[in-house]
Parts: C-alpha cells; structure tokens; sequence
C-alpha cells in the first residue's frame, strides 16, 4: 500500500470512527451517573432521520444538527420518564427504545429515501491544509470531527476536575450517599440521559448529513451497538473511548482498504467482530479482578427510588 | 389450481369448508407479496412493489394486493407466511432467496395456496421459481466501462459472494475486459445488503485505489452518491440512481418484474396457473437499461445498444468460454458456454478481480 493510499486510508478511518465517537461519548455520560440506555441505536436512527428532514426541507445544516439533537433527546426523554420516574427495567426499556426508535425513523423518513443533500463543509486552512500527509489527516476534515475530539478533551475534564462532573460520578458510584448529601439524583440523571440523547442524535446526524448524505432505513446499521460496545471497552473514559472509536473506526476501514487491494486473508466476518470480541475481553479482563479503576459504575443499571 | 377449482374443492370438503378462514374470502383472489427491505428503498423492493402495483392496477376488483415489508429472513418468514394464508391470500410471492426454505416448508401443509419465490432454485407443485438476469445488465455496464476508464480499473462494491453476486461482477468484468484485455475490478463485499456508511467508505477507498468507474450490488444509493461527489462515473443497479447522481450515473440496470407478475397472476385467475422456473432477461422486457446519462458518449452509446441487441436476439453470450478464474485456471473452455444451472451456482470470481 502506498503512502498516498495509506492517507487516504486514515482520512476515511476518521469518518467512520466520528459517529462511534458522538454516540459512545453520550452513552459514557449517561452510565457514569449509573443509567444503561440500550437505545442508543434508535436515538441515532431518529437523530439522522431529524437531521436529514430539516435540512433537506430548510437547507441549513446547523438546524439539522440541532433537529438531530433534540429529536434524539425526545427519545431519551421517554427513555427518562419511564427508568428514573417510573423505575422500569432500563435494560427491557433501552431494547425498546431502540426498536421504536427504528420504526420511528423509518415512517418519519419514508417520504425522504432517495432524496440528497449538499455535504457537510470540511476545513480547509490555505497552505496549511495543503501540508502533504498532516494536511489531509488534520486540516481538512468536516467540523464534526473536531467537535467530537473537543468533546472528548471537555468531558474528560469536566468528568474528572469539576463538581459538576464530580457530582455526576457520585450518582452513578452511590446513589444512596450522593442522595443523603442532598443532591438531586433523578433530574442529574435526567440530565446525564439527555445528554446521552442529544449526543447519539449527532452521532446519526454525522452520517445522514456528512458521511453519506441520505437517508435509508436502518441507516446506522448497528453502529448504536458497537458504541455501546465502546463505552465498556473505553472502560468509562472519554480518551479511552476515542481511542476504541478510533481503532474500530480503523479496523473496519482497513479491511476495505485490504479487500480493495486483492489482500484477502482474514475473512471480512471476522473483521466485522472486532469490536464485540475486544469489548468481551476487556469485559473479562474487569472481571478477573483487574484494576479498580476499569471497573463500571457500581449503580449501573440499577432504579433509584428515594426513601423518605 | 383455478379459482373456480378451488371455491368447488373448499365446498365439495363439506364440513370443513365452514372452519376454513379462507373460505369467505374466495370471491376475490388475494395476493400477497413479502419483502426483504422497505418498498422505499429505491432499489430491489421498490421494484418489485411497482410489480405489485402493476398488478393491482390490471386487475382492478378481481384481484387484492398486499404486501409485507422488512420480513427477516428465517423463522419469523415462515410466521407471516402462515399469517397470510389465515388472512386469506390464495398466491404469494416471495421475494428474497433467504425466504426459500420457508417457503418450501410452508407451501408442503398449504397445497392449495400458490407461492412464488423469486432468486431461489427449489420447486414444488405448489412453488413456483422465477429470476432474472441482471448480469446481462451488468454485461452492458461492464462494456462501457472498458471503454471509459481512463485507469482501466473499476471498483465493486457488493453485498454477499453468493452466486447471484459474483455472476454479476464476472459478467462486468469478462465484458470490461473484452473491451480492454488489460482492464481489472477491484471488489469489496460488505456482508450486509444495507450499510451506507460503509458502502461509501468501501467507494472511497476504491478510488483512493485507482478506480475511476463505480458500480455496487447493493440495497442503497451511497456508492452512486460517492461516485457524484468525487466527481467520476458509474452504474446503478435495481433501480434509476440518476436523482442521486445526475452526473455520474451512465446507465442503470432496472428490473421489471411487472410482465412476469401479470401473467402468472392473470393464469391463477383462469386456473392455469403451474408451477416452473423461469429465468428471464433482456428479450423478455424484464431487464432494462436506465436512459443514459451525461457521461455516455455517442461510441459508448453505440456500444451498449449494441450489446443489448446482442444479449436479446442470443448472439452475445457473457458466459462463453474460454473464462479463466482468478487464480488463471480455465473453468470453462473454449467453445463451450455455461449452463443456466452452471451460472446459477458460480462461486468463483474471473480473471481480472
């Protein structure tokens, strides 16, 4: 494989790894305050079927991103309503979220297949984007992929340096304890599954609206799994999560790459496991009593309900 | 098995005519179509429900159309297919090869109800078997391309290597390659039938390669839509992709199930329905090139209307001999041409992928 190749290579690993990355990033919020939303795959099919409508029908991209958002958080919202007020099983909801999300996207989008809209921009810095091999790879991307890195860079540092981000591990490490010190356990989860939403809504919109701009139905393709997938490989961690997004993203790319040039020694079905099989390991590596740090939140999943 | 037949069957089986749900509804034929995808995906469903709709409209009251979209392949097949007959439907049409051992199991307890499964190859007396040859849609692609691409290399990005697949991309390929004996395919499957984001990056990475023609065989759009926004050219497949790609697409294969659909269903109305296994193509009207786009030139145009007068009248036959595998073997000698039952069961690639 040539050097010219090879870039190309990496340039369209970025493009694969950047929905990964938008959703994985929301559902890591989400589980530190101790919420498993399974529905990130039908967030991200409502997220780009919002995108897509609005912007085909106002040509602005911005509102699609925004339609996106709030579209996703509609389902999350529902999502909220039924785990953290009602106390449902957030696992049999999160499944169900996903499927209504799917049929969602695909009436709301019925009217919408075949239709095509104008690519997001990408960057493009006279001279410095020119730059041979850096120039590609870091300057002259879309705007979506430096917001979900600058996501990242925030969220890690939010998570870990400020009350805020402080109060939300609490929640998702003892929800007894983070209730007893008076904070609001249920509207910090309320805000953590929001968010959650919102960020699988980009993470659909980034491929309605920048990857390939259409819409289809089951558009995402089971990519709501392998972030989900991400966040437990991440182990929970923003950079740890980008660096999954970006290996899967990689992986999966190569393999096109490898198939392209006549190179055909790993079955693409394997290729294709990857993520799960990583995410199996480094489940088990928690498992067998490695690092403290690794480990899930220790409310994940389970219902709060506040005993007064 | 007629209509009238039937109705005089249900009757002469006395008691049994009052438990059978079906037995109201004999009046009207009820006809059903089961697909893999949504009628919306502008592809290989689309099609076939304009098949469906074709129907409805011929037939106007003597007849009543239904369909059942995104039905999974496998057991939960066989569990609409039961549905449909409780619901009355006396023919069903099945359109996806996943759904052929369903079918087969489910038309042995139900031998009054007529399928039909379309890219299969069993039969039963109560199942019928029809296809049709889009590889001589991708045979005329395929000479296009060899006289367009200025690399000599096309790229191919496609769903499954199952039989159905590969006849297509060796037909492209052996046609390509008559043009221009030095021309290559390069081919990725995705091991899906619906993945856009990785269609369109299996598309880039294609022509970060050297491609500088597309096609796919796939559900979706996005190749095409990679092939307008890099700016070369390509083919569409199932359905005019020219929306999508006004600029890059030069043709597309089209598939017209209607004919096929108004004769089987106009025979079951008069009781000569039968089963069989048709194979159909270009002479029958059932595969079709979409108007040509932008980027044909009056040379490629002369060419490709000539190879399609050549596919229909038999005197072009993509799979005659000698054809040489990948590894340069030759599977099929000189003089010889391939069975339909030879091609129906291709599983290697040509020379030249």
């Amino acid at each position: 494989m040539t050097a010219h190749v090879l870039v190309a290579a990496l340039v369209t690993a970025t493009t694969g790894a950047t929905p990964l990355l938008f959703a994985a990033l929301g559902e890591t919020v989400a589980e530190r305050a101790g919420v498993l939303n399974l529905g990130v795959e039908g967030m991200m099919l409502v997220g780009a079927v919002c995108a897509f409508i609005v912007t085909t029908v106002t040509g602005s991209d911005i509102l699609g991103l925004f339609a996106a958002m709030l579209g996703a958080c509609g389902i999350a919202a529902i999502f909220g309503v039924l785990t953290l007020t009602l106390a449902a099983n957030q696992v049999a909801t999160g499944l169900a979220a996903t499927i209504f999300g799917t049929g969602l996207s695909a009436l709301l989008g019925s009217r919408f297949v075949g239709k095509s809209v104008v690519p997001l921009p990408h960057l493009h810095i006279p001279l410095l984007s020119d730059i041979p091999v850096l120039g590609p790879l870091f300057l002259q991307q879309d705007g979506m992929v430096y917001l979900a890195i600058a996501l990242t860079a925030g969220l890690a540092w939010a998570m870990l340096r400020t009350r805020a981000g402080m109060v939300l591990r609490a929640v998702g490490e003892s929800d007894v304890a983070a209730h007893a010190l008076g904070h609001k356990v249920i509207g910090v989860r309320y805000a953590a599954v929001l968010f959650g939403g919102a960020m699988a809504g980009l993470g659909g919109a980034y491929l309605s609206l920048a990857s390939t701009p259409m819409w289809i139905e089951g558009l995402t393709a089971g990519r709501g799994w392998i972030a989900l997938a991400l966040v437990v490989f991440g182990a929970w961690r923003p950079w740890r999560v980008l660096a999954g997004a970006y290996l899967f993203g990689g992986i999966n790319v190569l393999q096109l790459y490898l198939q392209g040039a006549g190179f055909v020694a790993v079955p693409t079905q394997v290729l294709a496991m990857i993520p799960y099989l990583a995410t199996i390991v480094v489940l088990t590596a928690i498992s067998a009593g490695g690092a403290r740090r690794l480990q899930a939140p220790a409310c994940l999943g389970k219902p709060f309900r506040p005993a007064n | 098995m007629g209509l009238i037949s039937r109705r005089g069957l249900v009757a002469g089986a006395g008691a049994a005519a009052i438990l059978s749900p079906r037995a109201h509804a004999a009046d009207k034929l009820k006809v059903a179509w089961i697909y893999t995808g949504p009628v919306a995906d502008m592809g290989y469903t689309f099609e076939h429900d304009q098949g469906r709709q074709a129907v409805q409209a011929h037939f106007g009251d003597a007849v009543a159309t239904h369909y059942v979209e995104n039905v999974a392949e496998g057991p939960d097949c066989e569990r609409v297919l039961r549905q449909l007959i409780e619901g009355g439907d006396g023919m069903i049409f099945s359109t996806s090869f996943g759904f052929m051992n369903s079918v087969i199991r489910v038309a042995r307890q139900f031998p009054e109800i007529k399928f039909e499964q379309a890219t299969g190859y069993k039969t039963a007396a109560n199942v019928a078997e029809y296809n049709l040859r889009f590889y001589q849609g991708r045979w005329v692609c395929g000479i296009v391309a060899g006289m367009l691409s200025k690399s000599g290399v096309a790229g191919y990005v496609a769903a499954y290597p199952i039989p159905e697949v590969i006849m297509g991309i060796n037909a492209f390929t052996l046609a390509a390659r008559q043009v221009n004996p030095a021309f290559r395919v390069k081919v990725i499957f995705i091991n899906n039938w619906v993945d856009p984001g990785k269609e369109a990056d299996a598309a880039k990475s294609l022509v970060d390669q050297g491609a500088d023609i597309l096609t796919d065989h796939m559900d979706s759009s996005a190749v095409m839509q990679m092939a307008e926004q890099r700016g070369i050219l390509g083919f569409g497949q199932s359905a005019d992709r020219s929306k999508i790609a006004p600029h890059a697409q030069l043709t597309a294969i089209i598939d017209n199930w209607a004919p096929y659909y108004l004769q089987r269903v106009q025979a079951a109305l008069d009781g000569t329905w039968k089963t069989g296994s048709v194979w159909l193509g270009m002479k029958e009207g059932m595969v079709k090139m979409a108007p040509y786009g932008p980027g044909m030139t009056p040379a490629t145009t002369a060419a490709a209307n000539k190879a399609q007068a050549g596919l229909i009248d038999g005197s072009v036959q993509p799979f005659a001999g000698p054809i040489a595998d990948q590894s340069g073997t030759i599977r099929v000698p000189a003089g010889t041409i391939m069975t339909d039952a030879e091609v129906l069961k291709m599983d290697w690639l040509v020379q030249g992928t």
